[in-house]
């Protein structure tokens, strides 16, 4: 099959998968003659962002959202499915080469930028870390040229590159981040929960900067969070996930104005909110079970309340943005 | 008028440390009445958990309370030697920490932990407290309670864990609760549930509570009044609808608009400069004046104190009719909101 180049997405993620081993040692299994247990962390997930565009992921902790995302920019090898950027296979051994060129336009930021950045290298050297890694830049004093300029575009002074990390706040050391992240004039960045380390305040100074920052270079980003509010802020197009499966696909708002699975919708509902100041809630029941030991057919089943004898028993295919038997049948019968 | 459960008056907290003496607390003033939720937000280093942990006497060395009181039914706290307030923690005030793993015993079942700290403050024999713990693990919902009691606390999940930890600050029905971030560590979908029943508990008990935390989402849901702090000191403190709508200080209006809402459509979050002073190096005047854009002279000279707004209270000179800066009108407060 051919495909129109132009028109294909920038990132395409198809049926992604990621098990875990997490046996018990070797002979602790010979002894209780235990089996070998894995755990499912991504099942299946396919999806894809056009360039420009931020596709966030959202979930509870263990959906495997941040597996998703450190498989799409190949700090982890999936087990399964395939993930391309700009048209270049990330999981095909005979891509290695030209992978390697891509590598400069892919970047990520993580959560905790107390542990993302070395203590002990000053912070413009962290900062031109990837512009001597990919030899971008000849010439000393033009990278400290470089590094300064990149501080100022974060809202830092240039000044501050002779500062070792722990001379800053957590809110500037993101800065810091994503100062590297754009260092190599990356074009995707993907963002692992960026600001949920963050106090509010700040957490807005960074998302109102990562936003200026994409229209300015036009950067397309895979936003990792668990934060709907946040999201619904940044996104152009989201992704719910639950148990390593992605259960509706959507556009932004239109996620959080007509939310179709039936987890999402529990989700939305959960969420404490500004605007719900005095007003009662629908109460929200059990909790994410054991991924090792995932109910059968639709994980979401136990919780559902939609749920009917097919969700026990078969996994519902995404149609239309959405994995729910209910909804697909709803869809039928009208 | 009734009595508060809790009155706080001018509580001043001081850590020395080798580079100078850090206050903590600021003077801080509250009451919660019987049966109330009051809210303390802030950005991290605002004083929120000290200042709970000042009420139930819990601040280590170096650190001291400086000054002020702490009422618990009108009857003084804050000075009791250590032993009686040992019978007082617990017992009257109770408490509710962040991480719920921390806050267990590994290596105790939960019935165990439960029934101690049960015979420690009732006259309960081990099988009466035992019957005791079973219903408070069934009234804080967690399913078969009588066959759960028995676990350790690995073998609860993060939100059945924060349960426990709930019923065990139950145990000795306190006048009053302290929960320091209860929901932080837990996914909204179990956060929505654990709210839900601090709520019921608090209808049901009549027991007030003191509910610390940074996400206003929280606080506008289950607080009746919420006491929004800065560097060290309350900054405004009034009823949760008043305060999250049309907050009045301008670093209160500057943490609403900062928060993403699901609902709003705001194309930008308001956006505060800077960040929170080092408590080593607080402004004079006003904490907030290097951040603050209403800032006017009596701003970095004076300290603002708490004074009545429309049945809430602010500490921000804007809203001080008597002294107000030339050619701007304090009652005007959509000019100051905008």
């Amino acid at each position: 099959m051919t495909q129109d180049v132009s028109s294909a997405p920038y990132v395409q993620v198809r049926d992604l998968k990621r098990v875990f081993d997490v046996s018990k040692p070797w002979l602790n299994r010979v002894i209780e003659s235990a089996p070998k247990q894995y755990l499912k962390a991504v099942d299946g997930v396919s999806f894809d962002i056009r360039k420009g565009e931020t596709f966030a992921l959202v979930g509870e902790s263990g959906s495997g959202k941040s597996t998703v995302a450190r498989m799409v920019v190949g700090l982890l090898p999936p087990s399964g499915g395939t993930v391309s950027i700009d048209g270049v296979s990330m999981t095909d051994p005979a891509a290695a080469q030209e992978r390697q060129r891509l590598r400069r336009r892919i970047q990520m930021i993580f959560q905790d930028p107390y542990a993302s950045l070395n203590p002990r290298w000053r912070v413009g050297r962290i900062i031109a870390e990837p512009i001597r890694a990919f030899d971008l830049i000849q010439g000393d004093r033009e990278i400290e040229g470089r590094v300064g300029e990149l501080l100022s575009l974060v809202g830092l002074h240039p000044d501050d590159g002779k500062k070792f990390p722990h001379e800053f706040s957590g809110g500037q050391r993101q800065r810091i981040a994503i100062a590297r992240a754009l260092a190599s004039n990356a074009e995707f960045i993907v963002c692992d929960e960026p600001t949920s380390a963050l106090d509010v305040s700040v957490q807005a100074q960074i998302l109102n900067l990562m936003r200026d920052l994409q229209q300015k270079f036009g950067l397309t980003y895979l936003f990792i969070s668990h934060n709907l509010a946040v999201v619904r802020h940044m996104a152009t197009r989201i992704g719910v996930m639950y148990l390593g499966r992605l259960v509706e696909v959507s556009e932004g708002k239109q996620l959080f104005t007509a939310p179709r699975h039936p987890y999402t919708k529990m989700l939305l509902d959960a969420v404490p909110d500004l605007a719900m100041v005095g007003k009662p809630r629908e109460g929200v029941k059990g909790e994410i079970p054991n991924p090792i030991s995932p109910p059968s057919g639709c994980t979401f089943h136990p919780r559902c309340p939609l749920v009917f004898d097919r969700c026990r028993v078969e996994n519902p295919p995404a149609i239309d943005g959405v994995a729910c038997h209910a909804v697909n049948r709803g869809r039928e019968a009208a | 008028m009734t009595q508060p459960v809790i009155s706080v008056n001018e509580l001043t907290v001081e850590f020395v440390t080798r580079r100078g003496t850090l206050r903590a607390l600021d003077k801080v003033s509250f009451d919660v009445a019987r049966g109330e939720v009051l809210g303390v937000v802030g950005e991290s280093g605002a004083g929120k958990s000290v200042t709970g942990s000042a009420i139930i006497g819990l601040i280590d060395p170096p650190g001291r309370i400086a000054g002020g009181q702490v009422l618990l039914s009108g009857e003084r706290v804050d000075n009791l030697p250590p032993d009686a307030m040992r019978k007082i923690r617990g017992k009257r005030i109770g408490m509710i920490f962040q991480d719920p793993l921390t806050s267990l015993n590994p290596l105790y079942r939960v019935g165990e932990q439960l029934i101690e700290t049960i015979q420690t403050h009732t006259d309960l024999n081990a099988a009466d407290a035992r019957k005791r713990a079973i219903a408070l693990l069934d009234e804080v919902g967690i399913p078969a309670p009588e066959r759960r009691i028995d676990g350790y606390p690995h073998e609860f999940s993060g939100g059945m864990r924060q349960r426990v930890v709930i019923a065990l600050a139950l145990c000795a029905e306190p006048e009053f609760i302290i929960a320091d971030e209860p929901t932080t560590a837990l996914d909204v979908s179990v956060q929505a549930q654990i709210i839900a029943l601090i709520k019921r508990l608090c209808q049901e008990r009549g027991t007030s509570v003191m509910l610390v935390t940074h996400d206003m989402g929280v606080i506008a849901e289950t607080a009746d009044r919420v006491a929004v702090m800065y560097a060290g000191r309350v900054a405004e403190i009034g009823p949760v609808r008043d305060v999250v709508k049309q907050p009045l200080h301008p670093y209160a209006v500057g943490l609403m608009g900062a928060i993403p809402s699901i609902e709003g459509d705001a194309e930008r979050l308001v956006q505060i400069p800077g960040s929170m002073p080092r408590l080593s190096n607080i402004p004079k005047g006003c904490a907030f004046n290097p951040r603050c854009s209403k800032a006017f002279d009596r701003c970095f000279v004076e300290r603002p104190e708490l004074i009545d707004v429309g049945g809430r209270q602010v500490a921000c000179h804007l809203y001080d009719q008597s002294k107000a800066p030339n050619g701007q009108n304090p009652t005007d407060k959509a000019e100051i909101a905008a």
